[in-house]
């Protein structure tokens, strides 16, 4: 709290979004996890909370009439603009930002605060719902082929890798400390996924330090034991995820890439995603072309073009389909690393196994993907998205483009996730939200250290909590698709990759569609449910009274409830709607207030509310009305999960499609 | 029969067909007067029967003495006929361009079709002009009906009826019709309920450099004011443009003789700049190489979506105008039969919530687009692989169709049509079997007797087993306006008919399947908690009528 100058500014403006047209007139506080900003209207009082650990840059712009504007992007893609009334508490709101949303410890997160009011087991079976040991029991390791190896236990031979390990069975722990030495941070070969059909495998590694010409026996000798422990091919695939250049450039610092020369039966291949700084600026760019204020078509397209950030996406997905192709057709192992293979290793070993495995796709197997291929092989989580304040050139949105690779599979393959596109906004949301201890620190090693399991809750037991509203309605099980590979085309088109709307501009309403099939099904489906659970109590019933009336004894039976089956509750005629600038810049028009009790703006929402698990983080909840129910949410905890972010009262742009 | 002197060669066996996604079919190659038709004679193989008339354009090569003819479609489709023998192949190849270049309507498939189903509703009368008033006369006496276009007289696009106020009489409309593009004079397209002001349409005034004006004309618009209040006149041409018109005796409304309307002009593009950005575009599409950079920016460079942003941005303002403002419009261009039915058109999907049916889009089409006198046959001869580009040809149409695809996408539970729909849509407006998109206006097909010779699309879309493929079933009747965003987020390429023949849809469509069951699945177990309810009820009316005495 110390850092809090002014905790609390009367009449501030808030500006929500690029393209809202209009200032909310509230109050603007800061405590110590949150900024809150809660608007004047008495009827409404609508709150907007945000994080400080999402917030990614706070811009001071220059002073106008009405006050000193402060612009805050947030990690999440939001966009807030405050308009402080005195140039001073604009100082102080900003001088205390720019520390608060830095940290310099991690006690100072919000996850050693938040308090969900679970009890001790509760938090413990939370941590336990997620369990890799069972994970690589799961996917069927022949002992004869696989063994669990102890090699790194107390972290002696690697850091930032796992304690427990999956290693080829010949692969003696002398093999194995003699090629973590040839290893950029001793990352030596170890298993990602296996393919129980084939017995082929996906390890990971970093790069040799193999310079110009230096060779490793143990490391040679590993790479063996890799293609042995998969009897049916005499090969495998190294699969270097870097653009050559990068690779060979390496080789001038010792580091580098395998010579197939000194391998026996490797196939090496590159497959070029570029570094994490590429990709950092390409995000960047992308994000700018979101923020533009009323652009164009060509602005639009030639600046996402120009961003190359759908270039970046099909890079990925390329390699990652490489490797599956590799896996399941070939039948070939594949050893994949990039450079200190933490950051475009788990994306590529990740998307692969989705690929492959059914199992990844559902709502529990994606938690148990991320677990093993992202925080237990030491994704630098800390430095990729600026928990704590260090080095802005680690910051990378490495898992944001693996959930976007998540995403673009689901556009290609709608039955075949069990999760939909919340699940996923809700994840990227809290690797940057701190709010459970999840995704803190750069190592498994770090996070035993901070005894986060004990100080912290996670976020899988969150998320399993509220299933319902992450669940994708047209998951079927039993379906082809959902069982099998997912076999993308031979050559994927290009026009299969397209702009994620719901995730980069997910806080800007009107850009996105006003209806959500999504919900709509849900709420079919759980009608059915109710409508199948009416339909056996009736049968039950009406057997009874047949049997009562056979044996002509008169017992008066209830009356039935009457029928409540009137439409869905998130039906869509009552979407709220108001039209949006139309008229550009045109200035011959006549400016007039928004049209207070119009039927199509007067009318409430209720497709989102309905989800309310996490109201603030529905990424399509339009609630133009106001009218929100805002008693359970209070900083401290309420009831519910508390405030993970503002978003919730939005007032996107009304009735205003005249500019004056 | 003169189809014969162009068949040269009407069979070839062993023709190999080749489709993406496909395996290539080998069968015989026949040719009729208006089909190809390629079968493999063999059980459940699928046969090809192609429309002439849904030739676009053909390519032929050859290697040794192997012909191939490789068949560009109307509606983007690319096919491959791999026809052995040099002389067969250039016959068959010679054969589909004079067939499908036909120049005499009268020989188009229509006037050779017959239905092999039973017509239950004939779509000819389906939309009868004084049906559609009647809608708007209950609840208005404003406006009435005119006939002074009976024998196509006063203006050769328009229809024989048109609603125009009820206080400008016939000899006024004579008047007005002389001072506007081709006879258009300002008819109803749409009557807003909610506050009683219309969307009017009509061609341009003819001003002229020297600033002609014409009382009646004034007279007939102001007629849809209300006292002290503005109305909108929306010219879809940019001011340059309707400046430059003048020079050629057209023009725009001037503020002076027009000082209750307020200008707005905006910039929907027409004719051949229209055509070339659907060549780009479907070139952008089936450019097969894998750079994602390049598609981004082939898409960008077609300006195919631009387009699709100003159309509906425009119908959007009109919309707001009427709806927010409660200001009466007028909706012109040059001509008033392509931008201008864009607008109007695409206003009432958002206004009006009858366009959102089937029945009700239907009405539309035939109401702001067929008697509107859109020049289907004109704009729709070729498409998107032509190289004898003439000028007329634009696909003005199939941009109306994407737009409410757009607003569709956004509002996918508020339309009871589904995307099928505005994709048979495009396809019969470019090659059919049935009359209705045959002509360029009213007059047109009057003169062919198409009533009489040909059957309507609406005869055999309107039947209960075609309509179950174009039925949304996320429906429900939404009673709103509906506001699409036109944002370029907001706006997609219209994957369902651009990348329909270079992608395989085979997942989306279990996806529809799956939506389909579980809606079903839901309606099923309704109707069955329905009777049970009921059979209890029955049951315990009886017991209490036991119990009673």
């Amino acid at each position: 709290m110390e850092h809090i100058r002014t905790p609390k500014v009367e009449n501030v403006r808030l500006v929500d979004g690029i393209s809202s047209k209009k200032a909310a007139l509230g109050t603007l506080y800061l405590t110590a996890t949150h900024v809150i900003f809660v608007e004047n209207a008495p009827d409404a009082r609508k709150e907007t909370w945000i994080l400080h650990s999402q917030i990614s840059t706070i811009e001071k712009q220059a002073t106008t009439a009405t006050g000193c504007p402060l612009l805050i992007r947030c990690k999440n893609f939001q966009l807030l603009q405050l308009v402080i009334p005195q140039e001073r508490d604009c100082h102080d709101v900003h001088a205390s930002l720019i520390r608060l949303a830095r940290p310099v410890k991690y006690e100072e997160l919000y996850c050693f605060s938040f308090n969900p009011k679970l009890d001790r087991e509760e938090r413990e079976q939370g941590w336990k719902l997620i369990d890799l040991g069972e994970e690589y029991k799961r996917m069927g390791l022949l002992d004869n082929y696989w063994q669990l190896s102890h090699v790194n236990r107390d972290y002696r031979v690697c850091d930032s890798y796992p304690t427990e390990l999956y290693v080829p069975q010949s692969a003696t722990a002398h093999i194995i400390v003699g090629s973590s030495k040839f290893r950029s941070r001793r990352r030596f070969p170890a298993l990602s996924y296996y393919y129980r059909d084939n017995h082929a495998s996906i390890c990971r590694s970093s790069q040799p330090l193999s310079g110009f010409s230096a060779r490793c026996l143990e490391d040679e000798q590993m790479l063996q034991a890799i293609r042995k422990a998969n009897p049916g091919s005499d090969f495998i695939y190294v699969v270097d995820t870097r653009p050559k250049l990068n690779a060979m450039a390496n080789r001038a610092a010792g580091k580098g890439y395998e010579n197939e020369d000194n391998y026996s039966n490797i196939k090496f291949q590159f497959i070029g995603i570029e570094n994490i700084h590429v990709m950092r600026s390409s995000l960047q760019k992308m994000l700018e072309v979101c923020e533009l204020k009323s652009p164009t078509m060509s602005d639009f397209l030639w600046g996402l073009e120009n961003s190359g950030w759908l270039r970046h996406i099909k890079a990925i997905m390329d390699a990652g389909i490489f490797i599956a192709k590799a896996v399941s057709e070939e039948g070939a192992s594949v050893l994949v690393h990039c450079s200190d293979g933490w950051d475009r290793t788990a994306q590529v070993c990740s998307v692969a196994s989705l690929l492959l495995d059914p199992h990844y796709r559902t709502l529990k197997g994606f938690m148990v993907l991320i677990e093993k291929d992202w925080i237990s092989f030491g994704h630098k989580f800390n430095h990729r998205y600026g928990s704590l304040d260090g080095d802005p050139r680690e910051i990378s949105p490495v898992i944001d483009q693996f959930i976007e690779c998540v995403w673009q599979l689901m556009e290609q393959f709608p039955c075949a996730f069990e999760f939909n596109e919340r699940f996923l906004v809700h994840i990227q949301h809290h690797i940057y939200s701190c709010q459970f201890g999840n995704f803190l620190c750069n190592s498994q090693k770090e996070r035993q250290e901070l005894k986060i399991q004990e100080r912290t809750y996670s976020l899988w037991a969150h998320l399993w909590k509220n299933r319902t509203d992450y669940m994708n309605p047209l998951f079927r099980a039993d379906h082809r698709q959902t069982r099998d590979t997912l076999r993308l085309p031979a050559a994927p088109c290009n026009f299969m990759y397209k702009f994620w709307n719901g995730m980069y501009n997910r806080f800007e309403k009107g850009l996105q569609p006003r209806q959500s099939v999504t919900d709509y099904l849900m709420a079919v489906k759980e009608e059915s449910q109710q409508l199948q659970e009416e339909l056996e109590a009736l049968e039950e019933r009406l057997e009874k009274i047949q049997k009562v009336q056979l044996n002509s004894t008169k017992v008066k039976s209830k009356p039935s409830e009457p029928s409540k089956h009137s439409g869905f509750s998130t039906s869509d005629n009552s979407t709220a709607n108001t039209p949006q600038d139309y008229s550009g810049n045109m200035k011959s028009f006549p400016s007039r207030s928004p049209s207070q009790g119009d039927e199509d703006s007067a009318l409430i929402l209720t497709q989102d509310n309905l989800k309310s698990s996490d109201p603030d983080l529905s990424a399509n909840s339009d609630q133009e009305s106001g009218v929100e129910d805002l008693s359970c949410r209070s900083p401290s905890g309420g009831e519910c999960a508390p405030s993970e972010d503002s978003g919730k009262d939005r007032d996107s742009d009304e009735a205003v499609f005249l500019t004056a | 029969m003169e189809f014969a002197e162009l068949i040269k060669t009407p069979r070839v066996d062993n023709v190999v067909l080749h489709r993406p996604f496909y395996p290539a079919v080998e069968g015989t190659l026949c040719l009729t007067g208006h089909h190809l038709i390629l079968s493999s004679r063999q059980d459940n193989t699928e046969e090809l029967w192609l429309l002439h008339s849904n030739i676009d354009a053909i390519d032929k090569r050859f290697v040794g003495p192997l012909g191939t003819i490789i068949i560009k479609c109307k509606d983007f489709r690319i096919i491959q006929l791999d026809i052995p023998g040099m002389e067969e192949c250039l016959n068959i190849a010679s054969s589909i361009e004079a067939l499908s270049t036909l120049d005499s309507i009268t020989l188009m498939y229509p006037f050779f079709y017959r239905p092999m189903f039973e017509v239950i509703e004939d779509g000819w009368h389906s939309f009868l002009p004084e049906q559609e008033f009647e809608l708007c006369s209950s609840a208005t006496s404003e406006w009435r009906l005119s006939y002074v276009n009976k024998e196509f007289a006063v203006c050769s696009s328009y229809p024989p009826i048109v609603i125009v106020p009820k206080v400008i009489d016939d000899e006024a409309l004579r008047k007005v019709a002389m001072f506007r593009h081709g006879g258009r004079f300002p008819v109803l397209s749409y009557y807003h309920k909610k506050n009683g002001m219309v969307i009017m349409r009509s061609g341009q005034p003819l001003t002229g450099t020297n600033g002609r004006r014409c009382k009646e004309d004034e007279k007939l618009i102001n007629a849809t004011l209300r006292a002290g209040k503005r109305g909108y006149i929306v010219d879809t041409r940019p001011l340059n443009v309707a400046q430059q018109a003048r020079a050629k005796g057209g023009g725009f409304e001037q503020e002076a003789h027009y000082p209750q309307w307020r200008r707005i002009h905006k910039s929907i593009e027409r004719y051949h700049i229209l055509q070339e950005s659907l060549i780009k575009l479907v070139e952008a599409c089936n450019d097969q190489t894998h750079n994602m950079d390049r598609w981004l920016s082939k898409l960008e460079a077609s300006n195919w979506l631009t387009h699709i942003k100003e159309i509906l941005t425009t119908a959007c303002l009109a919309a707001q105008c009427l709806d927010r403002e409660g200001a009466s419009i007028l909706i012109h261009g040059t001509e008033g039969t392509d931008s201008t039915l864009q607008v109007t058109s695409l206003a009432q999907i958002i206004l009006e919530p009858r366009s959102r049916t089937i029945r009700g889009f239907e009405a539309l089409i035939e109401r702001e687009w067929l008697q509107a006198g859109h020049p289907f046959q004109q704009r729709c001869a070729q498409s998107a692989y032509c190289n004898s580009r003439q000028k007329w040809e634009s696909p003005v149409f199939l941009l109306f169709l994407d737009c409410v695809w757009q607003i569709l996408r956004q509002f996918p539970c508020s339309f009871e049509f589904n995307e099928n729909f505005l994709i048979m849509l495009f396809e019969h407006a470019y090659a059919s079997q049935f009359g209705t998109f045959l002509g360029n206006n009213e007059s047109e097909r009057c003169k062919l007797k198409l009533q009489q010779k040909t059957m309507s699309l609406w005869s055999w879309v309107n039947r209960p087993s075609e309509l179950s493929k174009f039925t949304n079933p996320l429906f429900e009747a939404n009673n709103l306006v509906i506001w699409p965003s036109v944002a370029p987020q907001s706006l997609q390429l219209w994957e369902g008919i651009f990348l329909r023949w270079n992608r395989s849809s085979k997942y989306l469509d279990e996806a529809y399947e799956e939506m389909v069951n579980i809606i079903e699945y839901n309606k099923e177990l309704q109707a069955k908690v329905n009777i049970l309810r009921r059979q209890l009820a029955e049951l315990e009316t009886e017991d209490g009528m036991q119990e009673s005495p």
